[in-house]
């Protein structure tokens, strides 16, 4: 090969590399090791975690211990999937390019909102991009949202704003977990850009979004909801109830916990979002046989057309993480999302109830609500040692809920998984079991 | 090789177009808890009246139809994907067995540090590897890909220049840049100056200078270039940007060429993201998962994402304990949520360790070699005169041949060529990228692939000039041996239909498919 270069050495070929930033000594990492090594130096690095199977958790809060059925992974790991790039060539990249349109209209269906896109990264960093999109949609400098938004999506919003140039307000909740709609209408004004809120809040609390949304929207800012996708099947959809963007995290629709990531994100908005909006899109055509056919659309919109004046810089998003998320839902279908998400919200109360502890959020809550636990660290020490989770502690997030333990419910959080958790509540020295 | 594919004939349809009323897959779990009737539970108000429209299928059909989609999908795993900056090497099958052990697929983000030991223990190896192979020390894993990490970059960069009393307004991109680098300074609130390529393909230096002045708080650099050039001048190019004060960033889409040979760091780059889909085997998915970690020097360190993951004690033989450090009071705060795309981290870990430090610097070195034979196969005669090299030099990773002759000649476009080339089973270079090449082919051929496999694309790239010598039009009109041919884009972005709707009177109706498609969202 060196012949048909016309070089000497493979070194000629690096002749361009000055010698002064040359390395000029191996990287200093270890030998190359044999599969069989590396395999079990993963496997003996993966025995060190407490994962779902190896305990009983109720923890949540942002990343929720699902069922996922085995067609997921079955689909997932076919190398038709994993391993094309982003379809840039579309008559060879029909399979991803329809499976975009159809995981854009299940998220449109879930939300009541006309179109979405193909994914972004995952939850929060979604939500910050709602907010460079209300930026370019109003010129407005001032983003507010409520505490109820998760706090990692808060802090990528404050992240995210500080480049490009917004302040970020944040609202109170009420004693009952709830946005308060009066801190909310106070905060807003003519320079609001985008109002934050989130369907279920972090605590779990089933917010009135109708009336969040009118109060946001008054003075011509952008509504943004973050939602749980899975109890969207019972909740009323953000698109129905004057939310102009919704946005959340895809981990819940058939994808891993993976320690946070990869998941996706998505993002669905009105229709005059459409040409603003970040990230891929696939849309319907027909080709030169009058065929159906699918194509990335609306590209000038995109970093590779734009550059510069692109709307969002996104490039890789998570195309096979919402494969998984289109799959699962078509598993569970139209009726099985309903069933799943009323079993939720079934547990979830039967939860509130069974622990008997004073709850922050006593209104309608599903997947999640928060209790005031006197023991804290009792009930962590006492659980731990029974193999069970209880849930996320408060207090780093909420000062203001420091007692606080907030509790997560799935399908695999069994009546006698929860039954379980009460007991351990109340096995609380000095108080009769 | 013109003959069709049989799946071709069939009509596309989407799963929710073949939903029965009553056909399911899924079987709920048992019903424990009492069966309080919804409306106790929750308020008319916030319930959802009818029921999302989600397809109704059995199990098997469901397979059935996203197989057949699959089978839609060129990829890797099947053939010759040389797209230029995309870095499209093998994705070993290990890597997916060991990101799907439970103590990993299953491992909730806000674990308790002390039982997630293992998890932290290997990104902090991760983090050590990447600084060293950067030659930056400092290493986050946050940013969810490479534009993400870009964007890291830009913030970091603001909060360095603001810590230091400084408020810049512009950010140098090179006019060969990635697409990403001019996206992202908008996004990060600073204005875009364009800095132009010498003769040789490198920075032009006189156009630097001119432009560097102490309201640039960044240039932002690929190196190798988009051009697969090395820019020889880096040294000097630090010293201009280090002068001014700004800051050094290193896009590291290319990173691939130069693995073990020169660092980042070495060059005088003070910030550097990663994309772990390309230079570390994440596979690709279709357009993602990725990751972007970045690798950054001390002066920037003070400013990286919150958490960072820490090693403390392990000194003396004591066992060292790994955790997440949230205490970083100049931090830029949190990219995204909790740590980062750590199934991501677990294949590239993967690839680290099986290659070794050897092995990495073996994988640039032939991956470098591969571009240059590619290359020289591509300069032979039937072949050079169409398709020129852009810039006539030793090329890196990857090189970028103009199509303007072949345009001139035989009436044929850059498009024409990449599809006739899907009718051959291999995927189409880069095209009309970048932007200063005219009829632009950036080709990578990566590491991973044999000689054979090289010198049949160069087959391909003849017999397709050479069929075109003949009959140009037999190009013009590819492909013809595809699940669809060259489809109608301009239509699709004049009237978007980006999701499927049911017809009102037969929702689910197969036969709609073939109506025109008239019932999306609506021209805007």
């Amino acid at each position: 090969m060196l012949g048909a270069i016309g070089a000497a050495s493979l070194d000629d070929l690096f002749a361009d590399i000055p010698e002064s930033v040359r390395l000029g000594r191996p990287i200093d990492l270890p030998e190359g090791r044999s599969e069989q090594e590396v395999n079990d130096h993963l496997t003996a690095l993966a025995a060190r975690n407490r994962h779902c199977d190896a305990e009983v958790s109720f923890l949540g809060a942002g990343m929720y211990d699902h069922y996922v059925p085995a067609l997921v992974d079955n689909l997932l790991s076919r190398s038709e999937f994993l391993t094309p790039y982003t379809p840039y060539q579309p008559e060879i990249s029909q399979g991803g390019l329809q499976v975009m349109f159809e995981f854009q209209t299940a998220i449109s269906e879930l939300t009541g909102l006309p179109v979405a896109n193909a994914s972004v990264y995952e939850g929060p960093s979604a939500v910050a991009a709602a907010g460079y999109l209300a930026k370019l949609e109003t010129r407005r400098t001032k983003l507010v949202t409520s505490r109820g938004v998760h706090p990692h999506s808060r802090a990528a919003l404050r992240t995210h704003a500080a480049g490009y140039g917004m302040t970020v307000d944040e609202v109170a909740l009420t004693a009952e977990g709830a946005t308060d709609p009066a801190a909310l209408a106070e905060a807003v004004d003519d320079d609001t850009a985008a109002v934050f809120v989130q369907q279920p809040n972090f605590l779990g609390t089933v917010e009135e979004l109708a009336e969040l949304a009118e109060t946001a929207g008054r003075s011509g800012a952008v509504v943004v909801c973050a939602a749980d996708p899975l109890p969207l099947g019972i909740l009323k959809p953000p698109g129905e109830q004057g939310v102009d963007i919704c946005v959340g995290e895809g981990q819940t629709l058939g994808n891993r916990l993976d320690f946070g990531g990869p998941s996706f994100g998505f993002f669905a908005a009105s229709e005059r979002f459409l040409r603003k909006m970040p990230g891929r899109i696939a849309g319907e055509t027909r080709d030169v046989d009058d065929k159906r056919g699918f194509v990335l659309t609306l590209q000038t919109r995109e970093q590779h057309i734009r550059r510069e004046k692109a709307t969002h810089n996104i490039c890789t998003s998570q195309a096979l993480n919402a494969l998984a998320g289109v799959v699962y839902l078509s598993w569970l279908g139209k009726r099985g999302l309903v069933e799943l998400a009323e079993l939720m919200l079934r547990r979830t109360h039967y939860a509130r109830d069974a622990l008997g502890l004073e709850a922050i959020n006593p209104g309608p809550v599903v997947r999640e609500f928060a209790v005031r636990v006197p023991d804290l660290d009792g009930l962590f020490d006492r659980a731990r040692a029974e193999g069970i989770n209880p849930g996320f502690r408060l207090g780093r997030e909420y000062p203001e809920f420091d007692d606080g333990l907030l509790v997560a419910i799935t399908e695999r959080r069994t009546q006698a998984d929860i039954d379980r958790l009460a007991a351990l509540v109340r096995a609380r020295e000095g108080v009769a079991a | 090789m013109t003959e069709r594919d049989p799946r071709a004939d069939a009509e596309t349809v989407t799963i929710f177009e073949q939903s029965r009323e009553g056909r399911r897959a899924f079987v709920a779990p048992e019903a424990d808890v009492p069966e309080v009737p919804v409306e106790e539970l929750l308020p008319a108000s916030q319930r959802r009246e009818r029921p999302a429209e989600l397809p109704e299928v059995s199990e098997p059909e469901l397979v059935r139809h996203y197989v057949t989609l699959s089978s839609k999908n060129f990829h890797l795993d099947e053939g010759f994907y040389p797209l230029g900056s995309c870095t499209m090497k093998h994705n070993p099958k290990l890597h997916e067995r060991v990101a799907g052990l439970p103590g990993h697929a299953r491992l909730h983000p806000l674990q308790d540090p002390e039982y997630a030991q293992g998890a932290l223990e290997l990104m902090w190896r991760l983090q050590g590897a990447l600084g060293e192979i950067a030659g930056l020390p400092h290493v986050s894993l946050q940013p969810s890909a490479g534009s993400h990490g870009e964007l890291a970059g830009l913030l970091l960069t603001r909060a360095y220049h603001e810590d230091r009393g400084e408020r810049r307004t512009k950010v140098l991109t090179p006019d060969t840049a990635h697409g990403t680098n001019p996206a992202t300074v908008t996004m990060a609130g600073y204005q875009v100056v364009k800095v132009g390529t010498a003769e040789d393909g490198g920075v032009d230096l006189d156009d630097l200078r001119a432009k560097t002045d102490d309201d640039v708080a960044c240039l932002m650099l690929t190196n190798p270039n988009t051009l697969g050039l090395f820019d020889r001048n880096i040294e000097e190019i630090a010293r201009v940007v280090h002068d001014a004060g700004a800051t050094l960033y290193y896009d590291g889409a290319n990173l691939n060429a130069v693995m073990g040979i020169t660092r980042p760091g070495d060059m005088g780059f003070d910030i550097v993201h990663f994309n772990l889909h390309k230079t570390f085997t994440q596979p690709h998915g279709g357009g993602g998962p990725g990751a972007g970690p970045i690798a950054v020097s001390d002066r920037i360190e003070p400013f990286l994402p919150s958490p960072q993951v820490v090693r403390r004690g392990g000194d003396n033989g004591a066992e060292p304990f790994f955790d997440l450090d949230h205490d970083r009071p100049k931090s830029i705060g949190k990219l995204r949520g909790f740590q980062g795309n750590f199934g991501v981290f677990v294949r590239s870990y993967a690839y680290i360790c099986s290659l070794g430090c050897d092995g990495l610097e073996e994988a640039s070195k032939v991956a470098v070699l591969n571009a240059n034979y590619l290359k020289a196969r591509l300069a032979e005669e039937g072949i050079g005169e169409y398709l020129p090299i852009a810039f006539d030099r030793t090329c890196m990773h990857e090189f970028v041949l103009s199509g303007s002759a072949a345009k001139e000649k035989l009436d044929l476009r850059t498009l024409d060529i990449a599809k006739r080339m899907l009718d051959h089973g291999v995927h189409p270079p880069t095209v009309y990228f970048p932007l200063l090449v005219e009829e632009a082919l950036m080709i990578e051929p990566t590491e991973t692939e044999t000689k054979e496999r090289l010198d049949h694309f160069a087959d391909v790239v003849r017999s397709i000039l050479g069929e075109a010598a003949e009959d140009p039009q037999i190009a013009r009109n590819a492909p013809y041996t595809t699940p669809v041919r060259r489809l109608d884009e301009a239509g699709a972005a004049k009237r978007p239909v980006v999701r499927w709707r049911p017809d009102e009177e037969n929702p689910g109706d197969p036969e709609r498919a073939r109506k025109a498609p008239a019932s999306g969202s609506g021209a805007m």
